[in-house]
């Protein structure tokens, strides 16, 4: 294979302008992975690698991915937040690469949360 | 923290949450001094003098939703376990430096493991920052400076999956070409 240079990102920029969805049309969702070391630790950046690698196989292009830091409950991490257009964030705790893909193809794609793995779900009353 | 990597991914973290926008990660491997380096260098904005005596011990930590901060704190360990040592530099407002070196051949010392995974998650989960990353090996080196990639994409977004390809492409072969494929 010929060696990749930069010059080579130019053509890329060239067949991609044309089918990229432009942000402001907005995306259909925004998936955080949480990056905190307690992620990091127990295997975040393999969550994120795993969506990155799913979104690049079926060349999904109005998805976005992104990180944060700790949330707080470290000892439920991997920890993700999926986001869906006019819709409340949903946490989702103690990932693994199954779960994420489960998650990816019934809740950011297809709609539908998935409860099992959902931090939790309702709010308590304040009086 | 089972690779290096991990510890940098966790560290760039620690930078951007400091607010800084840009990062340079140095690797610098030196079979012959048996030495591995790995220095990470941000502008965000900094720690006072009171801050950095104390930022090592596993329970300080600047957050208020919990007591402990471990990241520095464990690649600190990982450095000491492995005859090397840790140091960092932080001016207020200016920026933090860390250095930390590792005995290359120390049996403790973590592999470097899968630094493409690392590079990428911080290129697409902050788009905004400008990262650069330079390896040396001996006497080869490699270097990537995500300011030229964006200037060279014009608009089109980092997290393109074709682009997200390339990236992954390009590091790849750059450091299998210095002799670096731990991954």
């Amino acid at each position: 294979m010929a060696k990749l240079k930069l010059e080579d990102l130019e053509k890329i920029r060239e067949k991609v302008r044309g089918t990229t969805i432009l942000r402001e049309g907005g995306s259909r969702a925004k998936v955080t992975v949480h990056m905190g070391t307690c992620g990091i630790a127990s295997g975040a950046r393999n969550i994120m690698s795993t969506l990155l690698d799913e979104i690049e196989k079926r060349e999904i292009k109005d998805v976005i991915v992104t990180t944060s830091g700790c949330a707080g409950l470290c000892s439920r991490e991997p920890m993700a937040t999926v986001e869906l257009q006019d819709q409340p964030p949903i946490k989702y705790v103690d990932l693994t690469e199954e779960k994420i893909l489960k998650i990816f193809d019934e809740h950011v794609l297809g709609g539908k949360v998935v409860q099992e793995h959902v931090l939790g779900v309702g709010s308590e009353t304040t009086y | 923290m089972q690779e290096l990597s991990l510890h940098i991914l966790d560290i760039v973290e620690n930078s951007i949450i400091a607010g800084a926008k840009d990062i340079g990660i140095k690797i610098r491997e030196d079979l012959n001094k048996d030495q591995l380096s790995i220095e990470i260098k941000d502008n965000g904005k900094g720690m006072d003098k009171e801050v950095v005596e104390k930022v090592l011990d596993p329970f300080y930590t600047t957050r208020t939703t919990r007591k402990v901060g471990l990241g520095l704190s464990l690649f600190a360990e990982a450095t000491r376990r492995s005859n090397g040592n840790f140091t960092i530099n932080s001016t207020k407002e200016e920026g933090t430096t860390i250095q930390a070196t590792f005995q290359h051949s120390n049996i403790d010392r973590q592999p470097l493991g899968n630094i493409i995974d690392t590079m990428v998650t911080l290129i697409i989960g902050n788009p905004e920052i400008n990262l650069s990353y330079y390896h040396k090996r001996d006497d080869l080196d490699f270097s990537l400076n995500t300011s030229e990639l964006k200037k060279a994409l014009d608009g089109v977004p980092l997290d393109n999956p074709v682009v997200v390809r390339f990236i992954r492409g390009i590091f790849k072969e750059g450091l299998e070409e210095i002799g670096v494929n731990s991954w």
